[in-house]
């Protein structure tokens, strides 16, 4: 595996210049992906944050092919892609080995675009599919998705004086493509790039599909100053509210235990959207949250040391 | 060069031409009354007669996105749908055209859903009329195969996708008589494969699909207009070579006795058939009496139509799709834009049938004739818009 130092020394293939906010973390994602996958890589993104930031015609950030076709789609796509890599290889017109990865937001991914990633992984396409997750439809002025936090503000699940924000925990996702028995699912975040790049380059040189869940932060719509994105990315792994690990053939692995479980209200207070949750009136929320995150940390240790 | 002689339904020979098209890759979703292709292009693949990749999609929004990703990667695509699959595809329908990538769906006219039934109108093609597809309706199974091979070659050498369609059931499902080529003619024909860009050519990257604002937008979608006037002469020339090397020529339409006929009904797909046999009876009669058979209605062969009809005196538009409290349906609308340019603005009526799969009988189309001959004689139209055999 490439160290930072030499990745800091490859030439970038996802260009600065890009339209996206201020510490927007999920276009340095998608650079640190570039970076891994190298020259030979087809990508395909679904509309929304990361298509529109870098591509507003005529420019481009993109110094690798890349292809927008919709927002629900984007792993459709990419099973297209490979389908005619495969067949021009096996026609002996292509000899190159081309990595296929498609990528879209949580919105992208976790609605509209479940059933397309569903087909495209059950096919058993020799693919990625990248979700950076960002809890909303950021692209459209951050409306709810169902990889929104329960009790998070959103401008469809405001926190009203009635209902204070979003009445429902996340889909889990990872778990969901997880059971879809491909060779290989992780969960990433973007603070611990060794993780996160090296979780690519094994999604890359397994075969068949794989798929990477990274949490994005994004300030416009977590309410937080831009400079924060990647401590708050910590945060999300020291909560344990995003848990750092990988299902490899089935086989669950953790690989980021904090010594000591941070309290969710840690996360909470960082960020504006879950502001209303600090008042007396909302505190059995943030309990329910932390209940939660805490049933959902006991399962995943079961498995992982269960090796299942 | 040796024709086979094969009985074969309008499926079959669908599938007959996409085995010999041999594509990259083809993409696709079940549905009746289509199916039948994906199966048997499924058996073709099973069977090693042809080495397609082959992606069975969970549905078919991804079987046309996938073949947008497959024919931007370079690839030679076509795919299968009908009526409820191709309204599914609808937003991607124009994706493909924007990004003027040449796939080929071979489609199987059935109405839409609601209420839901299987059987055989236009309101499915009708629907995407103004995607940027290129439209071919075919009378018969001979028809469909042989518009399938050179939709393929149009859509390449055009750069711009193309649906070619059949009637439900009436021509899909029923057994006719079907010349096929020999394969490495249809080869030969639709030559090496023609891209407009390549993906996977990772030495040039290329971003393709980009948000393009007020300031460009317009200009490129401008561009694909033009691209499909352009595809005009190239659908006559391709037509005109298929006829050179195998014997019947193709063009926008077909003129069946309209050179001096004063009455003509205009049709598309299998009704133009039934029409032919009533026209023959007619002419016996001593009628003058023809029909005008549209086989692309996309591009809309606005000019050619214009000069092929205004001799006529009295026109009825057979449209088997409603416009739904427009005044009446796609294929009048045309007609009577382009005759309201001529010195001579033929009388044009409506009869909208057959919706759901209807039968049309030809006593109902006799009928029609007769109430063209009455307008003349009149010298005034009843109703512009008919309804043609259905309970009032
Ligand atoms: C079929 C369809 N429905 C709705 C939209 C509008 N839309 C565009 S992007 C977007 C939200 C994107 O959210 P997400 O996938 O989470 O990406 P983000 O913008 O947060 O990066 C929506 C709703 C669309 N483009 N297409
Ligand atoms: S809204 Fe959020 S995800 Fe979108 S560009 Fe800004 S910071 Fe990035
Ligand atoms: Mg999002």
């Amino acid at each position: 595996m490439a160290s930072l130092k030499q990745l800091s020394a490859e030439k970038d293939l996802f260009a600065s210049g890009h339209r996206a906010c201020a510490g927007c973390a999920a276009s340095i994602i998608l650079r640190q992906v570039a970076l891994v996958a190298g020259k030979n890589t087809v990508f395909v993104g679904a509309t929304g944050c990361m298509e529109v930031v870098s591509t507003i015609f005529p420019y481009t950030s993109w110094k690798v092919p890349f292809l927008h076709n919709a927002f629900e789609n984007s792993a459709a796509t990419g099973s297209g892609i490979e389908a005619t890599y495969r067949s021009l290889k096996k026609r002996g017109k292509i000899t190159k080995k081309i990595n296929v990865i498609s990528f879209g937001g949580d919105g992208g991914t976790y609605d509209i675009g479940f059933q397309s990633l569903s087909g495209a992984m059950e096919r058993r396409h020799d693919m990625l599919y990248l979700c950076y997750n960002n809890e909303a439809y950021m692209n459209t002025g951050i409306q709810r998705s169902s990889a929104t936090p329960f009790g998070a503000h959103t401008t469809t699940s405001p926190a009203g004086t009635v209902i204070p924000g979003k009445q429902q925990f996340p889909k889990d996702l990872t778990e969901a493509i997880a059971a879809h028995d491909i060779p290989y699912v992780a969960q990433a975040a973007p603070h611990n790039w060794a993780d996160f790049t090296k979780k690519v380059e094994k999604a890359l040189t397994i075969e068949g599909p794989a798929f990477i869940n990274i949490l994005s932060p994004c300030p416009l719509g977590w309410v937080y100053p831009p400079h924060l994105s990647i401590k708050i990315s910590k945060l999300a792994a020291e909560t344990c509210f995003w848990p750092i690990y990988e299902v490899e053939n089935g086989i669950h692995k953790i690989n980021f235990k904090p010594k000591e479980k941070k309290p969710l209200l840690e996360w909470i207070k960082s960020q504006g959207r879950f502001r209303h949750l600090l008042s007396e009136k909302n505190k059995h929320i943030v309990e329910e949250a932390q209940k939660e995150v805490n049933r959902k940390w006991d399962r995943l240790l079961k498995m992982a040391e269960a090796k299942i | 060069m040796e024709k086979i002689i094969m009985a074969k339904t309008g499926n079959e020979s669908m599938a007959e031409a996409m085995r010999q098209i041999n594509p990259d890759v083809v993409a696709a979703y079940p549905i009746t009354p289509a199916t039948e292709v994906v199966q048997i292009f499924s058996s073709f693949v099973a069977d090693g007669l042809v080495d397609t990749e082959l992606v069975l999609a969970e549905s078919e929004h991804s079987a046309l996105s996938a073949c947008v990703g497959a024919a931007a990667a370079g690839g030679r695509v076509m795919t299968s749908t009908a009526s409820q699959g191709l309204a599914l595809m609808h937003e991607v329908l124009f994706i493909a055209a924007g990004l003027r990538l040449p796939i080929v769906i071979c489609e199987v006219n059935r109405s839409l859903s609601g209420p839901i039934n299987i059987h055989c109108d236009h309101s499915d093609t009708m629907a995407s009329r103004d995607s940027g597809w290129i439209q071919i309706y075919s009378e018969n199974s001979q028809e469909a195969y042989d518009n399938t091979i050179q939709a393929m070659k149009i859509a390449e050498k055009a750069f711009l996708p193309a649906i070619v369609s059949v009637d439900a059931f009436i021509i899909s499902h029923s057994m006719e008589r079907l010349e096929v080529l020999p394969d490495n003619e249809v080869q030969k024909f639709i030559g090496e494969h023609k891209k407009p860009y390549d993906l996977l050519d990772v030495d040039n990257p290329i971003t393709l699909g980009g948000l393009d604002l007020q300031d460009f937008f317009f200009e490129h979608k401008r561009g694909e207009i033009e691209a499909m006037k352009e595809a005009k002469p190239i659908i006559i020339e391709v037509g005109k070579e298929y006829g050179e090397k195998f014997g019947t020529t193709y063009g926008f339409f077909e003129e069946y006795m309209m050179e001096d006929a004063d009455f003509a009904i205009i049709a598309l797909g299998s009704t133009a058939g039934t029409t032919k046999v009533v026209v023959d009876s007619l002419r016996k009669k001593g009628m003058k009496v023809g029909l005008f058979k549209i086989r692309v209605f996309r591009p809309f062969p606005f000019e050619e139509i214009k000069k092929a009809l205004e001799h006529i005196k009295v026109i009825a538009v057979l449209d088997r799709v409603d416009g739904m409290s427009s005044f009446g349906s796609p294929v009048f609308h045309e007609i009577r834009s382009c005759l309201y340019e001529s010195e001579t603005k033929p009388v044009i009526t409506n009869y909208i049938y057959g919706l759901g799969g209807r039968d049309i009988f030809p006593k109902e189309i006799e009928g029609v004739y007769k109430e063209l001959e009455e307008i003349a004689e009149k010298g005034k139209v009843k109703n512009l818009i008919n309804y043609l055999g259905v309970r009032e």
